[in-house]
């Protein structure tokens, strides 16, 4: 009876264990939420892990001299050693792809533009900008190039929101399994 | 003690003798009738404890793609490797090519310290020590890592620099399946978030699938620890990948529900689907290494040639030389077992007659995928043919070696 009733609760936890998946080696711990937190600086397209803060067009141009992002940039966005920053001087275009390979113009999301700010620049000084300063950079960076209006105050809120011109205007990587070629069709 | 013991120590003795009383390096033999080496290499504590190659010996990289490395400020942009003097399948890990998201100085991490965060859509959130890294059951595996910008231009002449940006390495550590298994990945999860240590802490979006598949976290390279240059003390490996998702000094990989479109992914950025699938999983390639440009053919006469095919699709089936610039096509023989996404040495007996000549080589892949020449991708994508041809995604042509009457071998690309 004794060994019946063992059973039943051996059966009682396998089931739970298989639900739960519970782990197989036991090594590691939980981080803490602070952990997490600091992090937890990937951010994606729908602007999830933005922290809490804001930022001006006004606030970025001043920024912009500031924390010297012209010394590699160019006063105006081009013509210094880095990237530029300012789409191509191309006039109209029917396809804004057009405007060149610039990340504030090219870049489908708002988020792609704050992400690498945050995590890579200034260079040599990475991880020194508050999050309005690069709220505020991101949004100098937009109204350069015309996508938002000058007025527009950038949060966790509104920046995931801006339409960029090739939000739905790029290739999407193939969904990928095992064993499979690189493209169907395509002998090579 | 033993008589064999004794002997021992007799020898030991007379060893010493000698090495105290003819320590000099140009000490010879009086009566040395065979060529005689060129001197004694002294023994030093540091050659005891760290062996080194020979003094004869200087195959080395070279910075690449139109960048020195390292800069003024000591930042490493491109290496390639100098497969012109690789012999076998792994590349010294002093001499695997380095390649970084837009320059980088090489993070300087005490393992102690380094931590790997596994969060996001999982069951349970964990954060494991390198000491708790290496209690996992273990694989190793060979595999090539191969950069995006591996592209043959007609201004190369070498195979370094045509070639140079890839390596193949034994890699050692735990699979990413097994970690993510232990941290239960929630419904939804179809992505990871692969993230480094570095300055600008390159991050990439990789399919689940492929994390669940082969993925390695890798602290062990060619029999030691990972070098700095390539991600000590963990590195992420993607078999087939191309090179940038092959995060280095990986710190954090979080497990989401989209495709994040990180700054390593928006480099991949492209309106052309063709584009977008030929840059991601590397294809059939290989490549002549000897003899190849640069290198001189003394007389004419007896060579093996000899060169590396690799695929990002599996293993490599088949290898084709050609010495007659592509007209006829002979099976190569495989050295060694190819293994899957790994450089596979292959070689072909040849008789040089002292014509000019064009040698090339085509890799078949398990998949049936083929190698192509340029002009088949020309053909293919209906390129004009009065323009240079513009291999889709990554480059993975025919490479052709011209060898001239004189034995000087040259890049005959156009």
């Amino acid at each position: 009876m004794r060994s019946f009733r063992f059973a039943g609760l051996l059966l009682l936890a396998v089931g739970v264990c298989a639900q739960a998946q519970s782990p197989t080696y036991g090594l590691g711990r939980a981080p803490t939420a602070e952990e997490v937190a600091a992090w937890d600086i990937a951010i994606s397209p729908d602007g999830t892990e933005l922290p809490a803060g804001s930022g001006t067009v006004a606030e970025g141009e001043e920024l912009y001299v500031q924390k010297t992002c012209f010394v590699c940039h160019g006063l105006n966005g081009t013509g210094a050693t880095a990237p530029r920053l300012i789409k191509r001087d191309v006039g109209e275009v029917d396809d804004p792809w057009d405007y060149g390979r610039v990340l504030p113009i090219r870049s489908p999301y708002a988020t792609t533009v704050w992400d690498y700010i945050n995590r890579g620049m200034p260079l040599g000084m990475e991880g020194t900008l508050t999050p309005d300063e690069v709220y505020s950079i991101v949004a100098y960076l937009l109204f350069l190039n015309d996508v938002i209006e000058e007025d527009m105050v950038l949060d966790q809120d509104s920046l995931p929101n801006i339409e960029m011109p090739n939000r739905n205007n790029f290739a999407r990587v193939p969904d990928w399994f095992p064993g499979q070629p690189r493209l169907e069709g395509y002998p090579y | 003690m033993s008589s064999r013991q004794s002997d021992r120590r007799e020898f030991l003795k007379r060893g010493a003798a000698l090495a105290g009383g003819l320590g000099l390096a140009a000490a010879k033999p009086a009566s040395a009738q065979l060529p005689d080496p060129e001197g004694m290499i002294v023994g030093t504590d540091d050659l005891v404890a760290y062996g080194k190659r020979s003094r004869f010996e200087d195959s080395k990289r070279i910075p690449h793609g139109g960048r020195h490395s390292p800069d003024a400020f000591g930042l490493d942009f491109h290496i390639a490797a100098p497969l012109q003097e690789s012999v076998g399948v792994i590349t010294p890990s002093s001499l695997h090519y380095v390649g970084t998201t837009r320059g980088s100085y090489v993070p300087d991490i005490d393992p102690a310290k380094h931590r790997l965060m596994i969060h996001g859509l999982v069951d349970r959130e964990l954060v494991f020590t390198m000491e708790e890294l290496r209690r996992f059951p273990s694989v190793t595996r060979l595999h090539f890592i191969e950069c995006a910008g591996n592209r043959s231009r007609s201004s190369h002449t070498t195979v370094q620099e045509t070639h140079g940006m890839t390596s193949c390495a034994e890699w050692t550590g735990v699979l990413l399946s097994t970690l993510l298994e232990e941290a239960g990945v929630q419904d939804g999860g179809e992505w990871i978030v692969a993230e480094g240590v570095e300055e600008v802490k390159g991050a990439s979006t990789i399919p689940v699938n492929k994390a669940m598949d082969d993925c390695i976290l890798c602290y062990g390279m060619n029999g030691e620890a990972v070098r700095p240059q390539q991600g000590y003390p963990l590195r992420l490996l993607v078999p087939g990948f191309e090179g940038i998702f092959n995060v280095k000094w990986l710190r954090r990989i979080k497990v989401v529900d989209q495709y994040y479109m990180t700054y390593n992914d928006y480099g991949h950025l492209t309106q052309d689907p063709a584009t977008a699938a030929l840059g991601y999983q590397i294809g059939p390639k290989s490549v002549i290494t000897f003899p190849s440009g640069s290198q001189r053919l003394p007389e004419p006469g007896f060579y093996e040639i000899s060169g590396l095919a690799w695929s990002g699709g599996g293993k490599v089936a088949r290898v084709e030389i050609s010495t007659d610039g592509g007209r006829s096509w002979q099976d190569a023989d495989i050295r060694g077992e190819p293994q899957p996404m790994a450089h596979t040495r292959f070689s072909m007996n040849w008789t040089w007659d002292g014509n000019e000549c064009e040698l090339q080589s085509r890799c078949t892949d398990e998949l049936g995928q083929v190698q192509p020449s340029r002009a088949q991708v020309a053909a293919f994508w209906n390129q004009p043919p009065d323009q240079p041809v513009r291999v889709k995604g990554q480059d993975n042509s025919i490479q052709p070696w011209r060898i001239d009457s004189d034995g000087n071998v040259h890049n005959a690309i156009i």
